[in-house]
């Protein structure tokens, strides 16, 4: 619209001469200059609306000024600064013609005259009055412009002019009398001027109309300032600098995070659910580190530069009768010859007090390593629980712009590489799917009740078939107890402990997967009840395990009491044969021939780590056969096939998430119970965790396809944290209670000669430390603090409990509160249909005027229409272009709705006489904007 | 300045310089990488504004903008006859504006204007579906993808009439937590830092949009 009224100006303009169309682009010019000082007066970041009327500008004064203007526009400028230096009167005469806003041909002569006026009196102040002047009513009529561009409003326009020329001739007669504030005024113009030169670079303007802007505001500034510091370029370089070192330092840092790389492939890929097993798995693997940090830094390594050598004392020698066999493979592979009497291994160490020159106490270092690898564990497992647990309370996870983040910002727009791109997509796809399931989720009607019955049966269900399998555990255990006291067994009975467990982790999960398909839950929650159930299952399987191991214990402790007599009676023989022949000292007996006991403590710690090496293979196996071979069976064999083995029966592998994170938490349990009894496990268990990264990262992106429904997993790990917690606590029983209550082999082992294991951590206090601390520490183990200590330890908790109780039920209040407000705003702009429904009652009661009101009640109507319009064809661009001044006729003779938001942040804007248009200006944000910008397109 | 001839006047590099968020040095990069679009098009003398333009398929095959899938929207809001093809000062904008320099409000200003697909100034379903189309290749069924949109309004659209503007926009945008970071690139970094190195081996001054 603005294009044709312009040049009908314009035209009319030509007839007059060309110095007023130069005065007229002066005045345009200056509009939008105004309108931009204006803006920073109300605000000086953008707001909203400052950003919304910044963008009217953008999209009209492109093309109001094309053609002839752009290219006169240059060359004016130029004549402007070449007219700087000139004497003031010119100079004078030039900057009044600047400040005139839209004021047109009726209004350039009593300017004029106020201009002659002023230069007479040769009052410096003069055009900065003159400037204010007109910079109020800028204000208004670059409002004015771009709402009212219609051809209708042109007679309201002139008639603006008239009034506006009026106030220029009152102004020109105040005139006269100038004063020092004006002076101000006018610095604060230059200041305004400055401060536009140096934000230009953020203006959302096209770059042709900013060098235009910024010229003029430099040459403004340079009239009134001289010399202006230009370019900030410095300063700029130096923050750029700086922000670009920041994001350096960011890439560094996230470079430095292991595997991230490889975790997010698999993520864009599979989902954060799949992810959040391999996050698990690098948890464990720092966990894990740190374990063997503490291990091999303070016993092994320890024990192997300064303990005696191999071969020195019995137990660190291989017994005679083994030896023949003891570098044999398979007898290594049972970790029996040389690696059981290794350092790997509790018998290897030596009860000596101190060992080496620095007088490392090597059996207190043992015991205190085996407790703190509990309490560190302990330490960090529950650390990272409450660190994940603050973390999910703090982010939005159900934040309100879930869809519109993702859909809007999620792209990243420094991927340059095709590579990444193509992860990036896959990425966002599945994180729009992963959103989608939870939304259908919630959308989801229900039948509670068939609902309710369904997830009772399915648990009664579950419960029957653990309760089954738990029975038959102990069924054949028991029975495996009866074997054992008789001979010539077969092969099933020997291994049918074995062959039951197996067969019960073989059939169970699949079973709870199809059981758990009759409760319809969320598939995040239904991982977590599938983990909960198998973890049920294996509570069996190790139950079990310990069950076996203490028996063997106990059998070896009864062994070991009847070989210690027969040990100290062989010495005894020894010597007393040497003593009866000769005085001299009897030559030492050849350590590999002593009688040894059995060393429970080593088989315990041999059982553990074949355990873990057998659930290594079994599970690098299982992943080689049931994925990747299955995979490459059915990508190739697929060619020559009856039916579509991709499609059809066998397809592809999913990735086990409960499986492999149950896995990995029993895994943890074992390297937990094992670790006191045999210091190498946890290197074993570090070199697992680490070929397992690569290894089933390999395996999921080659030969798994992504679940079916990809779910987001919880942001925080915690379910898994949870079970590793429980898994802890339960590894924790048996290793405390062996420590605490079975005494240690005689001849093997750091704590070998005492009654107890403990007992190392009295003599050190007894020898090492002065005697109030012995004094101190048995008050500190008086029955009667512990007890008390534990309660006020119990009350705490129950504190603390309530505390974070209370505190999270008003987080959910004012959740719930934050949402009704949210609602309530939508409903405020949303339900403008009631509040007018109400106010057509009103109305109705009004008996005069009846005409007008009529004609408020039928545009009280429309909007509906429009609305709906939008909604059915996706607002065509038709519907864009008509809608909006339907709706602003309406917004202008319904000043109700005002009432309903708050003043935008326009200025008031209306100018007396001017009443039409003060309405828009006060509804603010809505429908006048939407005008402002559809025009630009008329 | 001009090492062989002369490119720019200083006071066009000044105001370059006032206008955007580069310096000297980097103007003339610019220039140079514009040039290379399309060297017979362009001419190395710019201190009389020659009026060309780089055709619009010249400058989506940048290594910048390659694997964008905003590519060509993002030319064509730049351009100022919004047909994609670039003159220089188009050029300097769309690099300023999406340089880590730019404020995010100007950022957010410019997102919406690459968001709205039909040019009506309102983000509509029909913007959505694109945006979300371009997104994920098309990888999502067509009841998935009206069922994103439709969430989308729902979340956004506070005055209810059915498409977003910008100041629905804004104020979601302003609240995501990748736009909230301080240093104005998170996404990047959160993401896959290997993009970022490739361009900044290249010397080529960093783009991105709302990160």
């Amino acid at each position: 619209m603005p294009r044709p009224n312009k040049t009908q100006i314009e035209i009319k303009m030509e007839d007059v001469g060309i110095e007023i169309e130069q005065v007229e682009r002066d005045s345009d010019d200056d509009t939008g200059r105004h309108g931009k000082t204006n803006r920073r007066q109300q605000n000086n970041k953008p707001s909203p609306a400052g950003a919304r009327n910044n963008r009217n500008n953008n999209r009209s004064q492109p093309q109001a000024r094309n053609g002839r203007r752009t290219a006169v526009e240059d060359d004016s400028e130029e004549e402007e600064e070449d007219e700087a230096p000139k004497p003031r009167r010119g100079n004078r005469k030039k900057l009044t013609k600047a400040q005139d806003s839209d004021e047109e041909s009726e209004d350039e002569q009593p300017n004029r005259k106020t201009n002659k006026k002023g230069e007479n009196q040769k009052h410096k102040e003069e055009p900065n009055n003159k400037e204010k002047q007109t910079d109020k009513k800028g204000k208004g009529k670059d409002k004015d412009k771009d709402d009212s561009k219609d051809k209708k409003k042109k007679k309201k326009k002139d008639s603006r002019y008239v009034l506006s020329s009026s106030s220029s001739s009152s102004s020109s007669s105040d005139d006269d009398s100038m004063s020092e504030g004006e002076m101000a005024k006018l610095m604060e113009e230059v200041e305004e001027k400055k401060k536009l030169v140096s934000n230009m670079r953020n203006k959302p303007w096209r770059m042709k109309r900013r060098l235009a802007a910024l010229k003029e505001a430099q040459s403004f500034v340079e009239k009134f300032e001289g010399a202006l510091g230009k370019g900030k370029g410095r300063r700029l370089f130096a923050y750029k600098k700086w922000i670009k070192f920041q994001r350096d330092f960011d890439n560094f840092k996230t470079s430095c995070i292991p595997w991230e790389r490889k975790i997010k492939e698999v993520e864009s890929h599979f989902g954060s659910s799949v992810a959040s097993y391999f996050i698990f798995l690098r948890w464990m693997y720092g966990m894990n580190l740190v374990l063997f940090g503490i291990t091999f830094g303070l016993v092994v390594i320890p024990e192997v530069l300064m303990g005696l050598p191999y071969g020195s004392i019995p137990r660190k020698t291989v017994p005679r009768a083994e030896q023949a066999k003891a570098m044999d493979f398979s007898t290594l592979w049972d970790f029996d010859g040389y690696c059981k009497y290794s350092v790997l291994f509790y018998g290897y160490y030596n009860d000596q007090r101190t060992i080496g020159l620095l007088k490392f106490r090597l059996p207190l270092a043992y015991l205190m390593v085996g407790i703190g690898t509990f309490g560190y564990s302990l330490m960090v497992v529950i650390r990272t629980m409450a660190s994940n647990a603050n973390e999910s309370g703090g982010d939005g996870e159900d934040s309100d712009f879930l869809f519109c983040w993702k859909m809007f910002t999620s792209w990243d727009y420094l991927i340059g590489n095709s590579e990444t791109a193509d992860n990036k997509f896959a990425s966002i796809t599945t994180s729009f799917k992963e959103g989608i399931v939870d939304e259908e989720e919630n959308q989801k009607d229900e039948n509670i009740h068939l609902r309710r019955f369904l997830r009772v049966l399915a648990n009664f269900l579950i419960v029957c078939s653990l309760g089954g399998s738990g029975y038959l555990i102990y069924f054949v255990v028991k029975r495996s107890q009866d074997f054992a006291t008789r001979d010539n067994l077969g092969w099933y009975e020997k291994n049918e402990v074995e062959i039951v467990m197996s067969l019960l982790g073989l059939v169970c999960p699949p079973l709870f997967e199809s059981i758990a398909e009759l409760e319809e839950y969320h598939p995040r929650i239904a991982l977590k009840w599938q983990l909960g159930r198998i973890f049920a299952l294996f509570l069996g399987n190790l139950y079990t395990f310990l069950f076996a191991l203490f028996d063997e214990v106990n059998q070896k402790l009864a062994v070991e009491e009847s070989i210690k007599n027969a040990t100290i009676w062989a010495t005894h023989m020894h010597y007393a044969n040497f003593t009866g022949n000769t005085s001299a000292t009897p030559p030492p007996i050849d350590p590999a021939d002593v009688i040894r006991g059995p060393c429970w403590e080593t088989t315990v710690g041999i059982e553990f780590v074949k355990l873990t090496v057998s659930d290594i293979q079994v599970t690098y196996i299982t992943i080689l056969v049931g994925d990747f071979l299955r995979a490459v069976i059915v990508r190739f064999l697929n060619y020559c096939w009856c039916w579509d083995l991709e499609s059809g029966f066998p397809s592809y592998g999913e990735f086990d998430i409960s499986g492999n994170v149950l896995g990995l938490v029993f895994n943890q349990g074992m390297i937990w119970m094992g670790a006191f009894y045999a210091p190498g496990l946890v290197g074993i268990n570090v070199l697992r965790l680490l070929t397992s990264m690569y290894y089933q990262s390999w395996a999921v992106m080659s030969s798994n396809v992504p679940h079916e429904r990809i779910f987001k997993a919880s942001r925080s790990n915690n379910f898994y944290m949870g079970l590793l917690l429980l898994i802890l606590f339960l590894s924790l029983l048996p290793v405390v209670y062996t420590i605490m209550t079975l005494p240690p082999s005689f001849d093997c082992g750091p704590f070998s000669g005492k009654s107890k294991m403990f007992d190392i951590i009295m003599e050190t206090i007894e020898l090492d430390f002065p005697a109030f601390i012995g004094n101190i520490f048995s008050y500190v183990a008086n029955p009667g603090l512990i007890i008390p200590a534990v309660l006020l330890m119990v009350l705490a908790i129950y504190y603390l409990n309530a505390v974070s109780k209370a505190y999270e039920n008003s987080n959910l209040e004012l959740k719930k509160k934050m949402q009704m407000q949210r609602d309530e705003e939508k409903n405020r702009r949303n339900n403008q249909d009631s509040t007018n429904s109400i106010m057509k009652d009103l109305e109705d009661l009004l008996p005069i005027m009846s005409g007008e009101n009529k004609a408020s009640t039928n545009k009280n109507d429309l909007p509906k229409t429009p609305k709906g319009a939008d909604k059915q064809g996706g607002a065509s661009r038709n519907g864009g272009r008509v809608n909006p001044e339907k709706e602003v006729s309406l917004a202008a003779q319904n000043p109700r709705i005002a009432v309903t938001r708050p003043p935008g942040p326009r200025p008031p804007g209306p100018l007396p006489g001017n009443p039409q248009l003060t309405v828009p200006g006060q509804r603010g944000r809505g429908p006048p904007q939407r005008v402002g910008r559809g025009q630009p397109r008329h | 300045m001009g090492n062989k001839q002369t490119i720019f006047t200083d006071e066009q590099l000044d105001a370059y310089q006032d206008c955007t968020f580069f310096t000297r040095k980097e103007i003339l990069r610019l220039h140079t990488r514009y040039h290379e679009l399309a060297p017979n098009l362009v001419p190395m003398d710019y201190t009389n504004d020659p009026d060309c333009k780089v055709p619009i398929q010249l400058i989506i095959n940048m290594p910048e903008l390659m694997e964008n899938p905003f590519k060509e929207r993002i030319v064509e809001s730049f351009s100022e006859a919004g047909d994609g093809n670039l003159s220089f000062n188009d050029f300097v904008d769309m690099f300023s504006v999406l340089s880590e320099m730019a404020p995010r409000e100007l950022k957010a200003i410019y997102a919406f204007k690459i968001y709205d697909f039909n040019t009506d100034n309102f983000i509509c379903k029909s913007d959505l579906e694109q945006t979300l189309n371009k997104l994920t290749r098309e990888e999502l069924t067509p009841e998935e993808v009206n069922l994103v949109c439709e969430k989308v309004i729902e979340e956004a659209d506070l005055d209810g009439d059915g498409k977003l503007a910008f100041a629905d926009f804004e104020n979601m945008i302003s609240r995501a937590p990748d736009f909230l970071r301080i240093g104005s690139s998170g996404k990047a970094i959160i993401g896959f830092p290997a993009g970022n190195t490739e361009l900044m081996e290249k010397k080529v001054i960093d783009k991105e949009e709302k990160q």
